[in-house]
């Protein structure tokens, strides 16, 4: 190796770290950005109202989007295979309605058998998404459309079947306690939502199916090449989203207490908003559990914000339709730019 | 063409038949099925405002893209219609307003997909929830209801002399406009060409940033036009009309033998997926059974019309796969 | 005396054909470990089938395949993979969304004893992987911002990890510049020494001599030598890789050479080509000569509106134009049959009728109305004018054969009426005899008139057809030969960049 051929291969180290530093920087930027956007909207809602900045209120916020985290954590592993799943409002709906009547009607029953109860129906709903796309070769979006409606459907037939409404007063209150008890002062559902995404998180980082989930997204073809069972990994995608729902189910019943069948109808939306302002890509293989969970707490912050200013709640589900497209947007000029400034840089090397 | 007519009219003779058990179901289910009053005026109009929908999505879809906002874009139009009429402006100038909104709103989707070449389905996933949001923050929960009658004759009353409603006859002559557009026009050929092989559109000589931007317009004003007709019926405007009627525009189009990845489709087998969808609604609604279960049916009838022939396709692979191997030539 | 050594890859009588083209005819070839091993040919020659077949992507209709001694059937990319096959395919098949380290590793990350991803073990052993090449890559980077050389070179580190036995480079310099090609070659070196079977498929014979110990020449999916390369020269090995007849193709007919129709100055695209200038006139054949990459495709693009050059002028019958869309590029009369006519020549759904009037869509309509029996017409007379062989013009086009296809898709931008008509590897994928009835074509076109620029890698086409060739090499002209001069040791030599 002559001098001048080191010094050029040195140059192109840097300015090979330099790149890699700008393009992981760009990923980064998703959660500092949120970060940010948060620390906007705290400091602009709170000069206004003082009371929003109250740790009373910041547990109001975070109670508000646990349950829509959980459901967003399902989410996310769908759409990093390159999916949706927009049928995620109905699973939960179903699955309060039929764990808070089983409680109703069998008041003397376990907690926890209620509880597996609802994550095994949301498990068998989400995999029968799973087999529609997967095997079915079925888009995703279509068959969760059509699974929107069809588990919303299911529920009504079983609520004309049984009772229009499950109140408070029906159910055990060891049941509405999971969403009211406190463990070290924290309030038990924002535990869980923490609980589950750090594992999935986990799962997502530090397992090597979770890494594959990220491939399938990424190239599909490729991931098939290299012997990765695409189809299984979907349908696991697929499936978890349905248990998370169903786990989300059991919590809303025993947070609201009051539960009929239009139960999270339209929670799709939310649940699509944290993600996709979370920093998921769309097209599946990049997205982080983190970026998530910051996507839904500024979403649940906002909410929170409209309440505080007393501006109308009927605000809120433009608010949601304004965050994805705002954040597809700026997706997409992000993109553009990182290309140029590689692209840039690749010509003066 | 040839070959992909014959498979076409095998969509289409199934969906015919499929009709015919609707109606035979129908007519013994209930016994006001068959009066001219149900087939003539009760049927139609209640499934008017998704059949013109379906108009346009069926274009959208052949071309490759698709538009989940329109069902919001209704309700919106529908609500500055109310609140303007409210207001105390003439009617014909609300509608104008109303329908220019949808031109707007169309314009807004087509930009983002083309412009900035995002994916139409989130982009109208967002539209979709922005859409119906800002038609709740321009009437909360209030409703308007005190229409002129002879805008609610648009929706409500029927043509003199026969017993169709005065919609039915916009949608007959959209149905014109759009076979012509779609399967004799230049135009058609394009969308065609687009949805098959985009790049191959490109390179000849086709715009194909301007046709979308085109549909979307058009869907966008189709919406409005829908909402005005919707808004006439129910002599109502209220942020929560045609709350999930998307889902019923996009199964008309798919059971109507559109492909969803695009290139393929006619308007023939949408035509007769409305009245399919129409028969199955009107007996549902006959029989008494409510607006979620009706909703169920159709779910499972969208995940159906590309599941059935999925598995169709697979089998006879499979069977074919079974005749090759037992004739396949021994390697030297 | 040692004994010989066992061929890593040996293949017997490999056949296979596509749609009616045989890509190989009984084929034998032998790879031995320790060997960088040139495989060169014109395009169509069956190098591509042949690497597509050990990576287990395609099954050979005949013949045996052999692996490590072994008798095997390659049913598939994993199998090959799991044989200790690698190959770099021209467009590498990686995880854009994911980091070098994980491209690497994908499906079999290192785990440490909790059975969890261990990334510093992982991104420790790329990191090593990538130096040992001499790489100046970070096993952190993302691979969407890698350029293509350094796409490669994950690749390569790919089969490293796999501890592959053969690697195959496809192509692999096509897109790297000549600093980039050198580091590979480096790479190449090192993986010898460490007994790796190493093939090389390449048009370029300056890199073979470069690096290859032996080499095979294909012709029409035929082998026809192999031999260790100090026993070869330049002339030898392209008189094996052209040696066909050129009496075999279409004498061409004499035109009358007109006034300058089109006139290109200058024209640059950065990284792509640079200062392109030539002259095209009425009735002339212009040839468009270079390797795979050379830029020839690019500048095409440019003058139909698909791309846009950031300077130089382009002059259309005397008057200064821009072109900014293809709309604009026709109706300068200004046609262009592309390189590959699956995915941009035709629309595969469409019957030929449909495809012929795609570009003329005004001219069959009245009032925005389709007239199917103009269409037809129309169809009609370029069927039986370019004698496009089928069951009639409503026949859908993805069931004619690759030589019909391509005289559908002449047919199309014909109907266009153009003054200039630009044709991108006209000839590419279909068999003599269509071959023959396409020049016959062009020479009848030109003798009406019409100014062509004739794309092409089959140095015989371009020498019977062309009235003047220019040869492209990394973007710029290296070579400008009148028909009389033109021969095909120059062209080679111009096209492959060395100097006369």
């Amino acid at each position: 190796m002559t001098t001048a051929s080191q010094g050029v291969k040195h140059a192109k180290q840097r300015s090979q770290a330099g790149q890699a530093r700008l393009l992981g920087l760009v990923s980064r930027v998703r959660e500092l950005g949120l970060l940010i956007v948060l620390l906007l909207i705290v400091l602009t809602v709170g000069v206004q109202a003082p009371r929003f900045l109250s740790i009373d209120n910041f547990e109001q916020i975070l109670l508000s989007v646990a349950i829509l985290a959980i459901v967003a954590v399902g989410e996310t592993l769908v759409v990093l295979t390159r999916n949706v799943d927009l049928s995620v409002g109905s699973m939960v709906g179903i699955t309060a309605f039929v764990t808070a009547y089983f409680f109703k009607q069998l008041p003397g029953i376990n907690l926890l058998l209620g509880i597996l109860l609802g994550c095994a129906l949301g498990l068998v709903l989400g995999m029968i998404n799973g087999l529609i796309v997967s095997f079915g070769r079925v888009p995703a979006i279509v068959a969760t459309l059509g699974t929107l409606y069809a588990y919303r459907g299911l529920v009504f037939i079983f609520s004309s079947n049984t009772t229009s409404q499950i109140n408070a007063s029906d159910v055990p209150s060891s049941y509405l306690a999971l969403a009211t008890t406190q463990i070290f002062g924290i309030p038990t559902l924002i535990l869980i939502a923490a609980v589950i995404a750090i594992i999935v998180g986990y799962f997502l980082h530090a397992l090597q199916t979770g890494r594959q989930l990220y491939a399938v997204g990424s190239n599909p073809d490729a991931a098939n090449m290299i012997g990765i069972r695409r189809d299984w990994l979907v349908f696991a995608a697929f499936a978890a989203s349905g248990l998370l729902c169903g786990l989300a189910g059991v919590l809303w019943g025993a947070r609201f207490g009051t539960v009929d069948s239009t139960n999270a109808t339209g929670l799709e939306l939310a649940v699509i908003a944290a993600v996709v302002v979370g920093g998921v890509n769309i097209f599946g293989g990049s997205g982080t559990i983190l970026g998530v969970m910051l996507g839904a707490i500024v979403l649940g912050t906002l909410q929170n914000a409209l309440n505080i200013l007393n501006v109308s709640q009927f605000w809120l589900q433009a608010l949601y339709g304004a965050a994805i497209i705002g954040a597809v947007v700026l997706d997409a000029f992000i993109t553009r730019w990182v290309q140029r400034t590689i692209l840039s840089r690749r010509k003066k090397a | 063409m040839k070959r992909l007519k014959s498979l076409l009219i095998s969509w289409e003779a199934l969906l015919v038949l499929l009709l015919l058990i609707g109606v035979v179901i129908g007519s013994v289910l209930s016994p006001y099925f068959l009066s001219s009053f149900n087939l003539a005026y009760a049927l139609p109009s209640n499934i008017m405002e998704i059949a013109i929908m379906a108009l346009p999505m069926t274009l959208i879809i052949i071309a490759g893209e698709i538009d989940l906002s329109v069902a919001s874009l209704l309700g919106l139009t529908s609500v500055v219609l109310g609140l303007l009429w409210q207001r105390g402006l003439p009617m014909w100038l609300a509608i104008g307003v109303a329908l220019l909104v949808g031109l707007v709103a169309g314009c807004l989707n087509g930009l983002l997909v083309t412009k900035l070449a995002l994916p139409s389905l989130v982009v109208t996933i967002g539209t979709l929830a922005l859409f119906r949001g800002l038609a709740y923050v321009v009437l909360g929960d209030q409703a308007v209801s005190n229409f002129p009658t002879a805008f609610t004759n648009l929706g409500f009353g029927t043509i003199p002399g026969t017993e169709l409603p005065w919609s039915s006859l916009i949608f007959v002559i959209l149905v014109v406009i759009f076979v012509m557009v779609l399967h004799f026009s230049r135009w058609g050929r394009q969308l065609y060409a687009i949805g098959n092989n985009k790049e191959a559109a490109r390179f000849s000589g086709i715009n194909v940033s301007r046709v979308k931007l085109v549909l979307f317009i058009l869907s966008g004003v189709i919406a409005a036009l829908a909402g005005v007709i919707f808004t006439s019926r129910f002599s109502s405007a209220r942020p929560d009309n045609a709350v999930g009627f998307e889902l019923y525009v996009v199964t008309v189009v798919l059971l109507g033998g559109v492909n969803i990845f695009g290139g393929r489709g006619s308007l023939l087998g949408v035509v007769l997926a409305i009245f399919i969808v129409g028969v199955l609604q009107n007996v549902l609604g006959l029989v008494n059974i409510s607006g979620d279960i009706q909703n169920l049916a159709i779910g499972l009838l969208l995940i159906l019309s590309v599941l059935g022939p999925n598995i169709a396709r697979r089998i006879q692979v499979l069977i074919t796969r079974r005749r090759l191997v037992a004739g396949s030539p021994k390697q030297v | 005396m040692t004994n010989p050594p066992e061929p890593i890859i040996e293949l017997r009588g490999i056949a296979k054909q596509f749609g009616g083209v045989q890509a190989l005819r009984g084929v034998d070839f032998r790879l031995f470990p320790g060997e960088v091993h040139a495989l060169v040919g014109e395009n169509g020659a069956g190098k591509s089938t042949l690497v597509k077949i050990l990576a287990g992507i395609h099954r050979p209709d005949a013949g045996v395949v052999k692996v490590g001694g072994e008798v095997i059937e390659l049913r598939s990319p994993i199998q090959a993979q799991a044989l200790g096959i690698a190959v770099v395919q021209q467009e590498p098949m990686l995880f854009p969304d994911l980091d070098v380290a994980e491209n690497v590793f994908m499906g079999r990350h290192p785990r440490d004893r909790f059975g969890r991803v261990d990334w510093k073990c992982m991104y420790r052993e790329v990191d090593q992987l990538l130096a040992s090449l001499d790489v100046s890559l970070s096993s952190h980077t993302p691979v969407q911002g890698l350029s293509v050389a350094e796409q490669q070179l994950v690749e390569i580190a790919k089969a490293l990890s796999l501890q592959a036995r053969v690697l195959v480079l496809d192509e692999p310099t096509a897109a790297l510049s000549s600093h980039e090609v050198e580091e590979l070659f480096a790479i190449v070196k090192q993986l010898r020494e460490r007994g790796v079977a190493i093939l090389f498929v390449s048009h370029r014979l300056e890199e073979v001599f470069n690096i290859a110990d032996r080499l095979t020449v294909f012709r029409d999916g035929t082998h026809i030598i192999t031999a260790p390369v100090s026993e070869m020269n330049t002339e030898e090995i392209i008189k094996h890789m052209v040696g066909r007849e050129l009496s075999n193709l279409f004498p061409k007919g004499d035109a009358e050479i007109g006034e300058v129709v089109l006139e290109v100055r200058q024209l640059t695209r950065p990284g792509v080509f640079a200062d392109v200038s030539f002259q095209l006139r009425r009735g002339e054949i212009l040839g468009l000569a270079g390797l795979v990459g050379a830029g020839r495709t690019e500048v095409a693009r440019v003058l139909f509106g698909i791309d846009r050059a950031e300077s130089g002028e382009i002059w259309l019958k005397g008057k200064k134009v821009r072109i900014h869309s293809p709309q604009q590029a026709m109706e300068y009369g200004i046609a262009y049959v592309p390189e590959d006519r699956h995915q941009q020549g035709l629309v595969m759904n469409f019957s030929i009728a449909s495809n012929i009037t795609l570009a003329i869509l005004q001219k069959v309509s009245r009032l925005g109305l389709l007239d199917p029996r103009r269409e037809q017409k129309i169809a009609g007379e370029y069927s039986s004018q370019l004698r496009i062989r089928s069951s009639g013009v409503e026949q859908l086009v993805n069931a004619l054969s690759g030589g019909n296809q391509q005289k559908v898709v002449l047919s199309k931008w014909l109907a266009t009426n153009p003054s200039v008509l630009i044709l991108d590897e006209p000839t590419r994928g279909i068999d003599v005899g269509a071959k023959a009835e396409v020049h016959r074509i062009i020479s009848d076109l030109a003798t009406r008139g019409l100014a062509i620029i004739l794309i092409s890698s089959e140095l015989p086409e371009v020498l019977a057809m062309a009235d003047r060739v220019i040869v492209l090499h990394e973007g710029r002209v290296t070579g400008t030969f009148t028909r009389s001069e033109a021969t095909q040791e120059r062209v080679m030599f111009a096209a492959t960049g060395q100097d006369r």
